[in-house]
């Protein structure tokens, strides 16, 4: 039998005969990159292929010299014969599946992916393949999401109470996509805006890239004012800081699927969490996997030991794909995002390769 | 019930003790009596016992969410929360329903009682259709227990009394003992002039602030000031209870708020010749006779345990009230009394009584906090826990207000174990490895499990923690992983006896994590022989 069209490696995902990783562990050669997350966007690889939606947020996360084509959804570019495609995620602005196609196999990769719409990128786009490599971050069935709306519904009457109470309102969310998200999901007529520079970054790489996003102040420019009724939006690693004193009395959120876990939510140490994911839940998640198709399933990123199980008592031929990020450790460490509107390069790996975890954090 | 499951999202999404208070007071002044008595009910941590195990929970929540066992074990896992894993996994309701609590717990909750098991099946399935989100979460926790949502019974005390401008020491005292939730009670408990007490009826226990148990005499000293001010007793390390005889019935209830005068039949002997009309604060202790000396507690746990009391655990185990105080004397309520003059008429009520089975607590004498310091630095000997130290003029407070009592403990024993087993926390920390077992160097250099414990970590350690499990599992049974042995910690517990249910042959009291010895490495550990050394001496 012919050697696998992928393989995984030492790495992570590899095309051998193509001569290029999915989501490189490492630097290598050739990148092809779903998004740019800091646990799929590895820093000081020879060259990246992105989807054209992400340049600007992928050159936010990279150094000026980085080399980085691009490839619009859906065009196909060859690397040595093997056929490769992106295609939306649903994820974050720029967040791509991998379609790999050579000699009548073809593959998806997924990266991370949702499939409820999001105002601030492409929707997922369902492609049927082969061999369908899936994540599954919340790949249990005690994850069901409500419709977006409520959610965005519950994050403006807790912003409406706070504001008629005088408190700020501080929601986390990860500086990159989850901010975004929020921002372009609430009611902005409530009252203004503000940001930790780690997501006024990306809103700035949001907005060249042609996303509409209401108005938003970066917090440090702000000067000193009374912060009764704003809502500041920042990244997790913020909570507990001294950068919060300047806002005075507020209260504080987070808006992350696993905030549908009562414990979860009291662990963060939040007033409230919002269950707001950018990662698919539980039925979603076996919706996909039937429509793609796929004669098999790699699964990896989250509960990969569940979904496989799952998939195999129903007949499916499913593996895990291990990962160096076991998606199930949700504390996992954040890295600490800096304030500063002029840092948008990520750190060179620390001693153990990992920049900073990304996840739906 | 869709009010009440709001209140309870309410309650559990703010830390603030001011918009707990002000989320109860809505509640209860929107709520119909008889469904405020319910909330009160279940807030206050009370349970309807003997519904439905959580085993058949279990079996139906499994057949309503389509799903298999083990499928339901992961999810469990990643919940920590049996009544919340359920409300997750069952399909959203596809009934409405608009009844009150009331209605709920008369038409669904109590019937449960009666029952067979296919009724109750039938009961739950019914109610799993109606109720979304929180209020299914709720439901399944009105019938598991362990209701908690972080409310004390200060703040339903004080949201009661601002509701009902009725007294708060009123309130409290009304609260305590046994009383069946309904309109009648809630109007008893909110009136604003005093009412009729059942003869049952406990006071609120008075507690006492710790001081820190590394705090030397002059630091005492310089917190507490003159010595001659205060009476200092022992600290025991029994079940804390009240004594109480009224209407010539005998009640003994224990802090937990729990009726055991049955569990203790020489005590409700004893207890009998009280004048009527007296209630005695004190401590419960098992008590070896032949050398006038307390047990260990575990002595007494043995007999806690028990469904019924044969003669021989009652022979192998007496126990005596060590009492602190007297709180009614004549049917008259005495707690605003100074200490002393409450001394005073207590030793003499003991005196008349002259049975060993009630004796005063004794008094520390020491004239001043160095010798008391000495006194304490010897308690471990004594089988007792430290020092209490009470204000002479003081009152039989509510609760645990600052000042006027004091505890201070014995310096805990430490021990540098290494974390070998770990298991999943379950609550706020479900998901996340917090449960961990620590072993120590046996004679053949093998690391055997020593002490289970739980807390004494801050958060970020926690995680950091939780990373190294993660990375270094050598082993996997059911939920408990083995641990690479690499972390040293210290750990802190009150007390060291043997045992022959313990791999060591030692069990400790209250074992905590003191701190991470990450200076330190595995071989720098502790040995079961110098624990040994800690043991009493044997008494038998």
């Amino acid at each position: 039998m012919a050697e696998s069209l992928i393989l995984v490696t030492d790495a992570g995902l590899y095309c051998p005969i193509g001569d290029f990783y999915i989501d490189p562990w490492f630097p290598v050669p050739r990148a092809v990159v779903t998004h740019a997350h800091a646990d799929h966007l590895r820093w000081g690889c020879g060259s990246y292929l992105i989807s054209a939606d992400g340049l600007h947020v992928t050159r936010a996360r990279l150094s000026d010299d980085a080399a980085i084509q691009t490839a619009a959804y859906g065009e196909a570019v060859l690397l040595n014969g093997v056929r490769v495609s992106l295609h939306p995620a649903g994820h974050i602005l720029g967040s791509a599946q991998v379609r790999v196609e050579y000699g009548g196999q073809v593959w998806v990769i997924t990266g991370d992916y949702k499939t409820e719409i999001d105002a601030t990128c492409a929707p997922f786009e369902l492609v049927r393949c082969h061999t369908f490599v899936t994540e599954s971050t919340f790949g249990l069935p005690i994850y069901r999401w409500q419709p977006q709306r409520t959610i965005f519904d519950d994050i403006d009457s807790w912003w409406r109470a706070n504001r008629d109470a005088g408190r700020a309102s501080v929601i986390y969310g990860y500086a990159l996509g989850k901010a975004q998200r929020i921002i372009a999901g609430v009611d902005p007529t409530i009252g203004g805006i503000y940001t930790h520079g780690a997501v006024e970054r990306i809103n700035r790489a949001y907005r060249e890239s042609g996303v509409q996003l209401p108005a938003t102040t970066y917090a440090a420019a702000a000067g000193k004012r009374d912060w009764g009724g704003s809502l500041i939006v920042a990244p997790p690693s913020a909570n507990g800081t001294p950068w919060l004193r300047r806002f005075g009395n507020l209260s504080t959120a987070f808006a992350s699927g696993w905030m549908s876990i009562r414990g979860a939510r009291r662990r963060r140490a939040v007033d409230r969490g919002f269950a707001l994911s950018d990662h698919l839940d539980w039925d979603n998640l076996m919706r996909v996997i039937d429509g793609t198709g796929a004669e098999s399933v790699w699964v990896t990123h989250g509960y990969t030991a569940v979904v496989t199980r799952w998939l195999t008592e129903r007949g499916i031929d499913a593996r895990i794909v291990t990962t160096r990020y076991e998606g199930e450790a949700i504390e996992a460490a954040e890295s600490v995002e800096s304030d500063e509107l002029t840092d948008p390069v990520i750190a060179p790996p620390a001693s153990d390769g990992i920049a900073g975890i990304a996840g739906d954090l | 019930m869709k009010q009440f499951a709001a209140l309870y999202a309410a309650l559990d999404s703010t830390t603030r003790t001011n918009e707990k208070v002000a989320e109860l007071t809505r509640y209860f002044a929107a709520a119909s009596a008889d469904d405020a008595a319910w909330a009160l009910y279940f807030l206050s941590g009370r349970r309807i016992k003997g519904l439905i195990n959580s085993r058949k929970l279990h079996t139906w929540a499994i057949e309503g969410a389509g799903i298999p066992e083990w499928l339901f074990g992961e999810c469990y896992d990643a919940v920590g929360d049996i009544a919340e894993t359920i409300a997750l996994l069952l399909p959203p309701p596809d009934l409405t329903d608009d009844r009150t609590l009331t209605q709920w717990v008369e038409a669904h909750l109590l019937p449960l009682r009666r029952q067979d098991e296919a009724g109750q099946r039938e009961s739950m399935r019914d109610a799993w259709r109606r109720l979304d989100g929180t209020a299914r979460f709720v439901w399944n926790k009105l019938i598991t227990g362990g209701f908690r949502v972080g409310v004390s019974q200060l703040l339903i005390v004080r949201s009661i009394a601002e509701v009902s401008g009725a007294d708060r020491a009123a309130v409290a005292g009304r609260l305590m003992g046994e009383w069946s939730p309904s309109a009648d009670f809630w109007h008893m408990l909110t009136a604003r002039e005093g009412t009729e007490r059942a003869p049952s009826q406990p006071y609120p226990f008075f507690l006492a602030h710790a001081l820190s148990s590394d705090a030397g005499a002059a630091a005492i000293e310089a917190a507490l000031g003159d010595r001659a001010l205060w009476q200092v007793e022992w600290k025991w390390d029994g079940i804390r209870s009240q004594v109480i005889r009224r209407a010539g019935q005998t009640f003994i209830w224990s802090r937990g708020e729990e009726l055991v005068t049955e569990r203790f039949p020489e005590l409700a002997a004893a207890a009998e010749r009280l004048p009527d009309g007296t209630v005695l604060d004190g401590e419960i202790l098992p008590w070896d006779a032949t050398i006038d000396t307390v047990m260990p507690f575990a002595q007494l746990q043995r007999r806690i345990g028990r469904k019924t009391l044969g003669k021989k655990i009652l022979s192998e185990v007496p126990v005596i009230v060590v009492v602190y105080d007297l709180l009614e004397e004549s049917g008259v309520d005495v707690r605003n009394l100074p200490l002393h003059q409450r001394r005073t008429r207590l030793e003499s009520l003991l005196h008349d009584l002259d049975d060993p089975r009630l004796r005063p607590s004794p008094i520390v004498s020491e004239p001043n906090w160095d010798a008391l310091a000495v006194e304490r630095a010897q308690a471990r000997a004594t089988g007792v826990e430290g020092l209490m130290i009470k204000r002479l003029d003081s009152p039989f407070g509510v609760g645990r207000t600052r000042g006027d009592w004091w505890k201070w403990k014995i310096e805990p024993l430490t021990v540098d174990a290494v974390l070998i087993y770990a298991q999943r926390g379950s609550g706020k920390r479900a998901s996340l490895y917090t449960d961990y077992t620590f072993g120590v160097w046996d004679e053949n250099g093998v690391l055997v499990p020593f002490a289970k414990a739980y807390s004494g970590l801050t958060d970020e350690e926690i995680g950091r923690v939780d990373a190294f499990i993660r990375r270094n599992t050598q082993e996997k049974f059911g939920p408990v992983r083995t641990v690479k042995p690499e972390l040293v910690f210290e750990l802190a517990f009150e007390g060291i006896q043997r045992s022959a249910r313990h791999k060591s042959g030692i069990a400790v009291r209250f074992p905590r994590i003191l701190r991470w010895r990450t200076d330190k490495r595995i071989e720098d550990a502790d040995s079961l022989a110098t624990i040994r050394a800690l043991l009493p001496p044997e008494t038998t």
